[in-house]
């Protein structure tokens, strides 16, 4: 006989209720300000408050500290991109957990994100670019690898193992992430001129990032989470599993292609702008998921909040933790991530044993 | 016009073929038991018929072929149970029969309406699981999961309900139970039931047609008492099943 914990909190009805989406806004609104007031200058928030007034509603204040506007031209699209890239890789694990019926998928642990930052990688080393627009190489080529990265993977997984269990999915991304990792360090070898920029794309950094890229992870986020929010009874299905989703009439084919593509070109995207980040589509979605539950309904939105929340305290840990040198935002993640994830891990073990 | 028809439906996994031209036929009111030794294709004839594996020959379901309709319009006619359930997050049991509502979803949103909710209440008093009706599915027995996702089949309303060992893991009572609401259910207007089921007693007694299987082949096809002659079921299982059924069921005569 199994015991089974019981946990009120986890079992749930279809929507958020609208004082958790208050409460999710206003935490993301708070750590925003907070995130940007910190930093090697120390800023009040009212400043930060003012800042955005002014930006937003063309008012004009006073600062108290007189540097401020000029340091906050650098920290506001930082932390805005953050927030945004949290956003998009927690709704990608999320998504991805949900698809495979498997709480280990994320973008890192299947090695979709080595497979897009080895697509902005070769694309910097081969100087692949789209013409007329300066900043697409690298995003289409993150994008296109990370597809096929998914692609190939659930391939191999599939021909090993119909029944896709977490062990071998996870199997596969480890062997494959080493195996995309001693690729990089051949093209490294070759193109040692570019051997910064292509660190930066392993190890992954928000900083100096720019309001034209927070626009492009903007607009594709908008699209990419319209399309994954549409399919989130889908998902519910799928994370109950395949079999039962076809029952109840999924086109089971297409909607996991669908969601795929979407989660791929918002990896592609992230990780075009801020390198590889990893653990974050891990940890947010299981932390969410002990708030809100498993449904998809009202998951997908808690983590789209929470991811921006989690990466943004991320990115602060980063900046502030050996001031004033930085971290790269990746390391920070998967240490922090890592450690969570085993307390986690074990606790969703005590749960279904 | 018959419920499902399958026509000469071959079903082989890298060459090797597990279950070969076997043809059926549901009729309103139909509970067809599928029956044979573990391995003679059973669970693969159920799995052809559902979409699950991949198969040569027709199946129409309806008027129509299988291959030409779309998901949903399948899932309103035909609901499938598959063998083990492993679930994997704690969705409710309302959670989990809801889903059974997908087919009948309109508009990209897909907003519920009261007819979806009252069924789904009404499929999960049905299989006896109101109380339990907000519970995690990790917190059930085996046999109050399985009557979940019986719920579920409930609350989709399909004309054929493909059911591969519906009472696989539950004691003797929920069998009873299970069996006795699957009976109810076939008895209204233009329903049918295609079972996999072990217990050749529990066969006999709750269905109305058989298909006997052996080793992928059909043997016998057609009303109870002609597929369960001696001659049939003794050579299938190579057992004189007259005198094991006697004896296992003697103490209990008298």
């Amino acid at each position: 006989m199994q015991l089974h914990k019981l946990d009120k909190n986890r079992i749930s009805n279809n929507k958020l209720p609208h004082w958790e989406y208050l409460a999710f806004i206003a935490a993301v609104f708070v750590t925003f300000i907070f995130c940007v007031s910190i930093g090697t200058v120390k800023l009040p928030w009212t400043d930060v408050i003012h800042y955005l007034m002014d930006h937003v509603f063309g008012t004009v204040h006073e600062y108290e500290v007189a540097s401020a506007p000029q340091i906050m031209t650098v920290r506001v699209p930082r932390v805005i991109c953050v927030a945004l890239s949290g956003m998009s890789l927690a709704l990608c694990g999320c998504s991805m957990q949900g698809l495979l019926k498997n709480p280990l998928a994320e973008g890192s642990t299947l090695g979709v994100s080595s497979g897009a930052a080895l697509g902005a990688i070769v694309a910097i080393a081969f100087n692949i670019n789209v013409p007329f627009l300066t900043l697409a190489g690298p995003t289409v080529m993150a994008m296109l690898f990370a597809f096929g990265s998914i692609m190939l993977i659930l391939f191999l997984a599939y021909r090993l193992d119909y029944s896709l269990s977490t062990n071998t999915i996870v199997l596969l991304g480890v062997i494959y992430s080493m195996f995309i990792s001693s690729i990089i360090m051949f093209i490294t070898t070759f193109a040692s001129e570019k051997i910064r920029s292509i660190t930066f794309w392993t190890m992954g950094s928000l900083q100096g990032s720019t309001y034209t890229e927070a626009l492009m992870l903007l607009a594709v986020l908008l699209i990419c989470s319209a399309v994954i929010l549409s399919k989130a009874e889908e998902l519910n299905a799928f994370a109950i599993g395949e079999d039962n989703a076809r029952s109840i009439g999924i086109d089971v084919r297409k909607t996991r292609l669908t969601i795929l593509v979407a989660v791929s070109a918002l990896i592609g995207t992230c990780v075009s702008i801020g390198g590889s980040i990893g653990f974050v589509g891990l940890v947010v979605p299981h932390m969410t998921r002990m708030i809100v539950g498993p449904n998809h309904k009202r998951l997908l939105p808690a983590t789209l909040f929470s991811g921006a929340v989690f990466l943004m305290i991320m990115d602060l840990i980063a900046r502030v933790i050996l001031r004033p040198r930085e971290l790269p935002i990746g390391a920070v993640t998967s240490l922090i991530g890592a450690v969570l994830f085993v307390f986690i891990f074990a606790g969703t073990r005590r749960n279904t044993r | 016009m018959s419920l499902l028809e399958m026509k000469n439906v071959t079903v082989s996994y890298d060459g090797y073929c597990v279950l070969k031209d076997a043809s059926l036929k549901l009729e309103s009111g139909d509970w067809l038991m599928v029956v044979g030794p573990n391995g003679a294709g059973k669970s693969t004839l159920i799995s052809a018929a559902g979409g699950n594996a991949p198969y040569t020959g027709e199946i129409l379901i309806g008027d129509k072929e299988r291959t030409a309709m779309k998901a949903r319009e399948i899932a309103r006619r035909v609901g499938t149970l598959t063998q083990n359930h492993s679930v994997g997050y704690s969705f409710s049991v309302r959670e989990l029969v809801g889903l059974g509502r997908y087919p009948y979803r309109k508009g990209i949103i897909g907003g519920k309406d009261e007819d979806d909710a009252r069924m789904v209440e009404q499929a999960i008093q049905d299989v006896g699981l109101g109380e339990f009706a907000d519970r995690s599915l990790l917190t059930l027995s085996g046999g109050e999961l399985q009557r979940a996702f019986i719920a579920q089949l409930f609350a989709q309303d399909p004309n054929v309900l493909m059911l591969d060992e519906p009472t696989n893991n539950l004691d003797l009572i929920f069998q009873k139970e299970v069996f006795d609401l699957l009976k109810k259910w076939v008895a209204q207007k233009d329903r049918a039931i295609l079972s996999v089921v072990h217990d050749l007693g529990l066969a006999r007694s709750y269905g109305n047609k058989a298909l006997l299987l052996d080793r992928g082949t059909l043997v016998a096809y057609g009303d109870m008492d002609s597929v369960f002659s001696d001659d049939m079921i003794n050579g299938v299982y190579k057992l004189d099943m007259r005198q094991w059924m006697s004896k296992l069921y003697s103490h209990w005569v008298n």
